[in-house]
């Protein structure tokens, strides 16, 4: 199990790198849920899979009895997950509200925050 | 009483959430953030008395013993860092009372700006490594959303590429841990430091700790991974590029220094050699940027670069007076980084532009404004005796003790290349004669306004005192070193003698 979730975890980053080192904001996107999702794959190997009995303990016994599920990467995904979604949101509003103002999604034609030549000081806090 | 240190990360919180309640009120919210500000600066200072007399204090949260549960944890470099926050937050927050316009405030300024200083004490209180990941979290978030708000071009076109690479930061932080939790079974910091030791495989171990060291090497703009920042840090408003420019590097330092004294102490693996080279090429690459550069707050962020290079040198040459020069060097550089930015915004308030064609003369205008800009400008090239000169001599002292001549040498001429970008603005800005004023009209000189003043002129004094009795700083810094470099105490106090 540990063998195809490795090679799963592998080809997963390997498209999310492949997408992600495009200059399109869109495929970076794409890029970066795959990398968080393959991220979360590798945690819940490393917790190791040997059995999918739950965690529970029986009544009157101090330890379980049998081999189980580490329920710890498990909480560790879900946190990540948790926060890797509303930052994803974030992103997509963020990436729509650039294409909206800048009107494009290539990032080699942003150039508003580093002009190659300042003529303006049109980049910069308000004048208060 | 070990429950107060929760409090750096509860007041701003509890400020948030109060800023938030009074959405319709901006003169409240405003109170409310510098009243925590000023909590929170007291809360550290007694943070740091209570360490600096009763040893390291440690609190199990919601009682569950360490390594089980999370721990928040003080010693004297988190208690330093978190005091040294206090001083930039209640500095940004009187600031922002002239600084920050009401559409700002109205897309929620305040309350981002509170859980930004909850996000970043809580990154230097933990003692777990997840729990880290889970304040930076926190912190960039806030970050994200303060960077954008004012919807310009520039801060778009910045906030997609700052975002960008801190999302891959992040990532990377998360994959680090995940392997980290694979070998050993436990995040938290102090279990960790004893766990690592007797790992089975060391090779493992130091490929791991490369993951942790690109990832915070992006969040403190180490080189090659610092370009996010000069594409970002001089669009948003004055006392938000204050603020990060402050701190939010340094919790990457901080992430680096905790992580590689207590997690992969370099005496176990062969990182040092490559944190080294990393720490001179920030620092030259840095301050060259710097030099070409005719924004003034473009050449600052420059800056901020080489000045991470000599702190992340301090950490590589890894002797106790070199960790020592290292927190030393955060510690001043904090405040005279956030005090330049916040002189930015004076210059751009009363000289009309942050372009240095575009501004002159204020030296005849405005005398002060020049002294008060003097102060930190020349304390960052490091002229004595202000503090920078000592955060300086202490690491090329250090580098030359550890027989790293080339190392110390890198160091003494990046400090003479960072007086000719601040003799840049010094001549532009301010004895330049005024060039024709502005087309639209802010040829007319502003009044004077005590919220922006009054935060550059303590924390310039604050500066001026460092470097005239540097004595008891450097004894703080010196005892932080200490704890770093023999983290048995630290180690104890956490998991006790679950070794």
């Amino acid at each position: 199990m540990e063998t195809v979730l490795a090679l799963l975890t592998g080809a997963i980053v390997a498209a999310s790198v492949y997408l992600m080192l495009g200059r399109n904001l869109v495929r970076f996107i794409f890029g970066l849920v795959l990398a968080s999702n393959a991220v979360n794959l590798l945690i819940f190997a490393a917790g190791r899979l040997p059995t999918t009995r739950p965690p529970l303990i029986p009544e009157g016994s101090p330890q379980p009895v049998t081999v189980v599920a580490n329920s710890l990467p498990q909480a560790l995904i879900l946190t990540a997950i948790v926060i890797g979604f509303a930052l994803l949101v974030f992103i997509f509003i963020l990436f729509f509200k650039a294409y909206q103002t800048l009107g494009t999604v290539d990032t080699e034609a942003m150039h508003d925050a580093e002009p190659a030549v300042t003529t303006d000081s049109s980049a910069g806090g308000k004048r208060s | 009483m070990n429950s107060g240190l929760a409090a750096p990360i509860v007041v701003p919180f509890a400020a948030a959430a109060v800023a938030l309640a009074l959405r319709r009120h901006p003169r409240l919210q405003s109170g409310v953030s510098m009243l925590s500000a000023a909590l929170h600066l007291a809360v550290g200072a007694w943070l740091l008395y209570r360490v600096h007399h009763s040893g390291i204090n440690v609190l199990h949260v919601g009682g569950w013993p360490a390594p089980f549960g999370i721990a928040l944890v003080a010693d004297h470099l988190s208690a330093l860092m978190v005091v040294i926050t206090g001083v930039v937050y209640t500095a940004v927050a009187v600031y922002s009372r002239a600084d920050i316009d009401a559409e700002d405030i109205q897309r929620g300024y305040y309350p981002l700006l509170n859980i930004l200083v909850g996000g970043i004490s809580g990154a230097f209180m933990t003692g777990d490594l997840f729990n880290l990941y889970v304040w930076f979290e926190v912190m960039l978030m806030a970050s994200f959303a303060l960077l954008v708000m004012g919807r310009t071009r520039a801060q778009l076109d910045g906030g997609v590429k700052y975002v960008v690479i801190n999302l891959i930061s992040t990532l990377l932080f998360l994959t680090g841990l995940g392997l980290v939790y694979g070998m050993t079974g436990t995040l938290n910091m102090a279990h960790l430091h004893v766990k690592l030791r007797m790992a089975a495989d060391p090779a493992l171990v130091a490929a791991v700790a490369v993951l942790f060291l690109t990832a915070f090497g992006i969040k403190s703009g180490l080189f090659p991974l610092f370009f996010w920042l000069p594409a970002s840090y001089h669009t948003p408003p004055v006392a938000v590029s204050a603020i990060f420019s402050g701190l939010l590097t340094k919790v990457g330092v901080y992430a680096l220094i905790r992580t590689f004294t207590l997690v992969f102490p370099f005496k176990d693996n062969t990182l040092q050699g490559l944190v080294l080279v990393a720490a001179a090429a920030t620092m030259v690459v840095g301050v060259l940027g710097a030099a070409t550069h005719n924004h003034v707050r473009r050449i600052l962020s420059f800056h901020i670069i080489s000045q991470v290079g000599y702190m992340v040198l301090g950490l590589g040459l890894f002797t106790p007076l070199a960790l020592a020069g290292a927190v030393f060097y955060v510690l001043h550089h904090i405040i005279v980084k956030a005090n330049l930015f916040l002189i930015s915004g004076l210059i751009r308030r009363w000289g009309g532009s942050f372009e240095l064609h575009r501004v002159g003369g204020l030296y005849r205008q405005r005398g002060w404004v020049a002294l008060l800009f003097f102060i930190p400008a020349f304390s960052l090239a490091g002229f004595p005796p202000l503090s920078g000169f000592w955060a300086k001599m202490i690491l090329i002292r250090a580098s030359l003790d550890a027989g790293q001549y080339t190392l110390a040498g890198v160091a003494a001429v990046v400090g003479l290349l960072t007086v000719y970008s601040m003799t840049k603005i010094w001549g532009e800005a301010f004895w330049k004669p005024a060039p024709a004023p502005l087309a639209d009209g802010t040829g007319a000189s502003p009044r004077m306004n005590g919220w922006m003043l009054a935060p550059v002129v303590a924390m310039a004094a604050l500066t001026v005192f460092i470097g005239l009795s540097p004595e008891p700083v450097f004894q703080l810094a010196q005892r932080a070193a200490e704890e770093l470099l023999e983290p048995a105490a630290y180690v104890y106090t956490v998991i006790g003698n679950m070794q």
